[in-house]
């Protein structure tokens, strides 16, 4: 199999070069967030109020890691089911956001941004956490430390595996794969 | 009748969570191992042998398999000649949960269902208790994630549904899951009991482990039909595409009221963490 390697924060030429399908191994920085976070960082927006990190060009995960043991960067970091932050994602992208990476389907609204605002969505293996915290080389908390896992994180990953779900095409990794595989089982 | 401590069941308790947290059980194992003669899709070959590998990880660096390291799941079966000192049983299983899931730097996973504010130390753990005929005390323990957890269905079937109804109702929640849960999965389920009871047997049917057979021919039979039909909806190992979408169907029933036919569907991710002990 083939990987791309790509650099994080995205830019558009990048992304247009990105199809559905498409192993990607991702390095350099990225932010995480999850549900509360998300509803604080679309809050800030509806206020004009400055966020926690500059989002243009950026990619976010959705995870929240198991707490690191004494001498670990991270603890165990795989990705969470991505439906629950449809409802944020959209105005996030009109916001400058680039890259989701999660796990599982999105919304028409989401998929639709994504084509509109040129980002991508990118799937890693849920239940991979071990696999995937050896691609993370540096994590900082710097927003909502309150919210313990949920916090946002500052991360440097070298090498991220993910895959291309949703692409400035309108491709779904997900409808194609299934499509294909339908009936297929003996 | 036999003795048991406050502190023997929490210490059981931190064991059982410390040694699912990181190791995936062997019947899963197993499974995960076979699915990979039967996958002929490339990405989810590749999905399956990153999950081989995590688990290896995982083993070898004693790190959590998932990060999502669950609600503290138990059934627990007191014998009638058992007797508990120093407190009760659902205060020394929630100690246990507690101090296992700091130990074993685990994720806390509890909050108010509204404020949405972590508890802090997930608890509490959901309990079901069984009482029977013996002298042991048995715990199973599972680590539930919330992913698969939320893919979950039950509904109140009407009689003249029948089994084809059932079967139905399974395949649907899992073309609704889609990649959501994790797959591969392991689908549980409650036929019968009455609302609540049926989401209890559904969860329940999750501990019997991979590679077993259904005692019974008939549940047997509905079992390996739903196998065959959700492997058949193209899904596939994280959704990719392919023909590993479940491990297997485990099926569970109980009486229920003439007028009614409670289904639950209880889907469980490839991480499928967990274990038990007997005191």
């Amino acid at each position: 199999m083939e990987f791309k390697k790509i650099k994080a924060p995205l830019t558009e030429d990048v992304i247009a070069g990105l199809k559905t399908g498409d192993e990607v191994l991702i390095s350099g920085t990225i932010y995480t967030a999850r549900d509360e976070a998300h509803r604080r960082l679309t809050a800030l927006i509806f206020e004009n109020k400055p966020l926690p990190f500059d989002i243009k060009g950026q990619i976010i995960y959705y995870v929240g890691p198991s707490p690191a043991k004494p001498g670990e960067v991270i603890g165990s970091a795989g990705p969470t089911t991505s439906y629950r932050m449809d409802k944020y994602a959209p105005v996030l992208m009109e916001y400058g956001l680039k890259g989701m990476i999660g796990k599982g389907k999105r919304s028409i609204e989401v998929k639709d941004a994504v084509k509109k605002y040129k980002a991508v969505y990118f799937g890693a293996i849920g239940g991979a956490g071990a696999l995937i915290a050896k691609s993370i080389k540096s994590s900082k908390v710097i927003a909502y430390e309150e919210l313990l896992s949920e916090a946002i994180r500052e991360l440097t990953v070298e090498d991220f595996p993910a895959v291309v779900v949703n692409d400035i095409f309108g491709g779904d990794l997900y409808d194609e794969g299934k499509s294909k595989f339908a009936g297929k089982f003996k | 009748m036999k003795i048991i401590t406050y502190n023997q069941i929490s210490n059981a308790v931190i064991d059982l969570i410390a040694h699912a947290a990181s190791n995936l059980p062997e019947d899963v194992a197993e499974s995960l191992g076979n699915s990979l003669n039967i996958e002929i899709s490339e990405s989810g070959k590749s999905v399956l042998n990153k999950i081989i590998k995590n688990a290896e990880i995982a083993k070898n660096e004693n790190k959590p398999l998932c990060q999502d390291t669950g609600l503290a799941v138990f059934f627990v079966e007191i014998g009638s000649d058992v007797r508990i000192e120093g407190g009760t049983i659902t205060e020394s299983i929630n100690e246990g949960t507690r101090r296992g899931y700091e130990a074993g730097y685990l994720r806390k996973s509890t909050c108010d269902p509204l404020t949405r504010k972590n508890i802090g130390d997930n608890t509490p753990a959901i309990i079901h208790y069984e009482f029977v005929s013996g002298d042991k005390l048995k715990i199973s323990y599972a680590a539930k994630g919330g992913g698969s957890e939320n893919m979950s269905r039950i509904k109140m079937m009407k009689p003249s549904d029948g089994i084809k109804g059932i079967i139905d109702f399974a395949v649907e929640t899992m073309e609704i899951a889609g990649p959501n849960p994790c797959p591969p999965n392991i689908i549980g389920i409650g036929i019968g009991g009455n609302f609540e009871r049926s989401a209890v047997i559904a969860k329940k049917a999750l501990f019997r482990n991979i590679g077993t057979i259904n005692p019974d021919k008939e549940l047997a039979e509905i079992e390996k039909t739903i196998y065959k039909k959700v492997n058949n909806i193209g899904t596939g190992p994280m959704g990719f595409g392919g023909v590993c979408t479940v491990l297997a169907v485990h099926i569970i029933k109980e009486p229920c009221h003439i007028a009614s036919m409670p289904a639950a569907v209880n889907i469980e991710c490839h991480s499928h963490r967990h274990g038990e002990i007997i005191l």
